[in-house]
């Protein structure tokens, strides 16, 4: 039943994708009200499967690395939520749904949904925890989409070619706010995360902790060369891009190696 | 009735011919008196086109002579063949509609012209000039050109230097209103482009230039303030927009010079209009982190894209074209053969407009 309401809200995701790829080969790209009302469904279904999901395990579906990947691509699609409309980011729907089908369709495809032989016991310090973390990385990731649109538009600006996209990208300062502004958000919410890590009752792996503070110090640099205008927009761009890549690859190797080290 | 249009463009008629029939765009009552039962006149500076619904057929002659009627009286014995072309029914509803819609403008997809046929729509009825059959298909065609204009990227980018200058400013810093500008050099084009960027909310302008009294007088002009020659470069440290246009024989910006003055301002990125020729920026300024630099060609080519853009898009606008003709055909068959079968009254059935004649 869960796994049902994770395809429907894939293929709404992929509608979106779908759609925008017509779009564009046909030279013609409008971010209709297409775009966010299918990404507005698959979050409605996200959010259905994780309420599901939850009920099933009786706390925060946070236990294996399927249920972190799609609580990421929740996170995701929820900052865009947030973020889209309020800042006329209309053209984001274009790159976040390619990212959510992405997390979303590796983790139906890929068996990692494993679950837990003996039931875990709820923790509600763990779980705000793990999910403070997650809802950070959709921040982080949304930060990363709005770089690659700041980078696009900038190199069509550099080379006088200007391509249909251009048109409907938001101007590149409003862009470099809106980047400022995630990757803040993102941060805080991180700092939370970590700091409530420290509170959850139980020891916490070493190199679980390594990387996290790799992750804050790496965006905590990002931010003071930022405030410090020591690094430049498009920098800061390709740096939120390269931020978030690690940033994923390290959860994936944390949430993959906490797996392994939890089966018999 | 005959639904037709006889009229001359930019296509047909240059510019000396088409004065002359254009001052003569009031001449709806005379068109009446011709045999006209409806009749529209839309007159704008590339065509003169009378639009008209009529029971019997009124040559394009006539209608000429009523266009020269109130106008040029006197030229019209200079007995040249009249670059007139004339369409009926389809084709009449088919080129509104394109016309309309900014198909058959010189500039493909300029929005001005559906502006000026709702004036003349207007106009024309005011004057009583028009009835059931022209209101209907000029509401349609209002419709098709919305909906091109929504659905295709006929009207996107800009096609006049001066506009793509100011589009790509509002593109790198979105509102214009906190923007300070530096005109370097007094010329025409200098102002002109100052002017449009005035127009979109600028108010800090400084200007410099070799002459000092020149420069008072063009800060004067667009209500800036002048800086003295010497002191320009410093000017880059603040500045959002440069537009210059000196008659400097060597590059008067160059990397050298400006890298410095923007360490202060990494966070802040510096649009650069160069419209001299010979340039006045140095090309390799352009590969500065920050920095866009539009000379005048980079431009022209901005514009030419976006023109190509626009042709790129005219099938998809004729497709909605071609749509909206079909179905307004079919409307009007529909309604004549129900009006017809219950012995209504409809305004359109008063007119012995017969379906099969669209």
């Amino acid at each position: 039943m869960d796994r049902a309401l994770l395809i429907i809200s894939t293929i709404c995701f992929l509608g979106a994708v779908v759609r925008t790829g017509i779009a564009l080969r046909a030279g013609v790209f409008r971010p209709g009200k297409f775009n966010f009302l299918a990404i507005g469904a698959g979050f409605v279904f996200q959010t259905a499967f994780l309420s599901v999901r939850g009920h099933a395990v009786g706390r925060c579906p946070l236990t294996n690395l399927f249920e972190v990947f799609i609580f990421l691509a929740w996170s995701v699609a929820l900052f865009y939520m947030l973020v889209g409309p309020t800042y006329r980011l209309s053209l984001m729907g274009a790159f976040t749904a390619p990212l959510v089908v992405l997390l979303q369709g590796f983790a139906l495809i890929a068996s990692i949904d494993i679950p837990h032989l003996v039931k875990l016991p709820a923790n509600p310090s763990l779980e705000f925890h793990a999910s403070v973390s997650l809802v950070a990385y959709g921040a982080f990731a949304l930060a990363c989409i709005a770089g690659v649109m700041y980078l696009v538009q900038e190199r069509q600006l550099k080379t006088h070619h200007l391509h249909s996209i251009f048109y409907h990208l938001p101007p590149l300062t409003d862009l470099f706010a809106a980047i400022t502004r995630l990757l803040w958000w993102g941060f805080v919410l991180y700092t939370v995360g970590i700091v409530s890590g420290f509170f959850t009752g139980r020891p916490l792996p070493r190199v679980q902790v390594v990387a996290a503070i790799g992750v804050w110090l790496l965006y905590g640099a990002i931010l003071q060369g930022r405030h410090l205008r020591r690094i430049a927009p498009k920098r800061v761009a390709a740096l939120c891009i390269v931020g978030f890549s690690v940033a994923l690859t390290l959860l994936w190797g944390i949430t993959f190696s906490a797996q392994t080290r939890s089966m018999p | 009735m005959n639904l037709f249009c006889i009229g001359l463009s930019h296509h047909t008629a240059n510019v000396e011919t088409r004065e002359r029939f254009a001052a003569g765009a009031r001449a709806e009552c005379s068109l009446r008196a011709a045999g006209c039962a409806e009749a529209l006149v839309l007159a704008t500076c590339n065509r003169v086109e009378v639009y008209g619904a009529s029971e019997k057929r009124v040559s394009t002659d006539e209608i000429a002579q009523c266009l020269l009627q109130k106008s040029a009286a006197s030229d019209s014995g200079r007995g040249d063949a009249l670059p007139f072309y004339r369409y009926e029914a389809d084709k009449c509803i088919q080129h509104l509609f394109r016309v309309a819609s900014g198909l058959d403008s010189m500039v493909v997809g300029e929005t001005e012209i559906l502006g000026q046929t709702k004036k003349a729509y207007q106009s024309a009825r005011a004057s009583g000039v028009v009835g059931p059959w022209l209101h209907r298909l000029f509401q349609r065609a209002f419709r098709v050109a919305k909906q091109v204009r929504t659905h295709t990227e006929i009207t996107r980018g800009s096609v006049s230097v001066g506009s793509v200058a100011v589009d790509l400013a509002e593109k790198i810093f979105g509102e214009l209103g906190n923007c300070r500008v530096l005109i370097l050099g007094a010329g025409e084009t200098s102002e002109r482009t100052a002017r449009a960027l005035i127009s979109r909310g600028v108010s800090d302008l400084r200007v410099s230039n070799r002459s000092d009294d020149r420069a008072r007088e063009l800060a004067q002009r667009v209500a800036g303030q002048a800086v003295r020659f010497n002191a320009w470069p410093e000017q880059c440290r603040e500045i959002d927009i440069l537009i210059t246009s000196t008659s400097s024989e060597a590059p008067l910006l160059t990397p050298a010079n400006l890298e410095p003055m923007l360490s202060d301002r990494i966070d802040r990125p510096l649009f650069i209009i160069d419209i001299a020729v010979p340039r006045d920026v140095d090309p390799r300024v352009n590969e500065i982190e920050g920095v866009y630099l539009y000379d005048i060609d980079a431009l022209q080519s901005v514009a030419e894209q976006s023109l190509e853009m626009r042709r790129q898009q005219i099938a998809s606008a004729e497709a909605i074209i071609a749509e909206h003709v079909a179905d307004f055909l079919e409307r009007v068959s529909y309604d004549l053969n129900r009006t017809s079968r219950t012995g209504g009254h409809s305004p359109l059935a008063s007119s012995s407009l017969r379906a099969s004649r669209l």
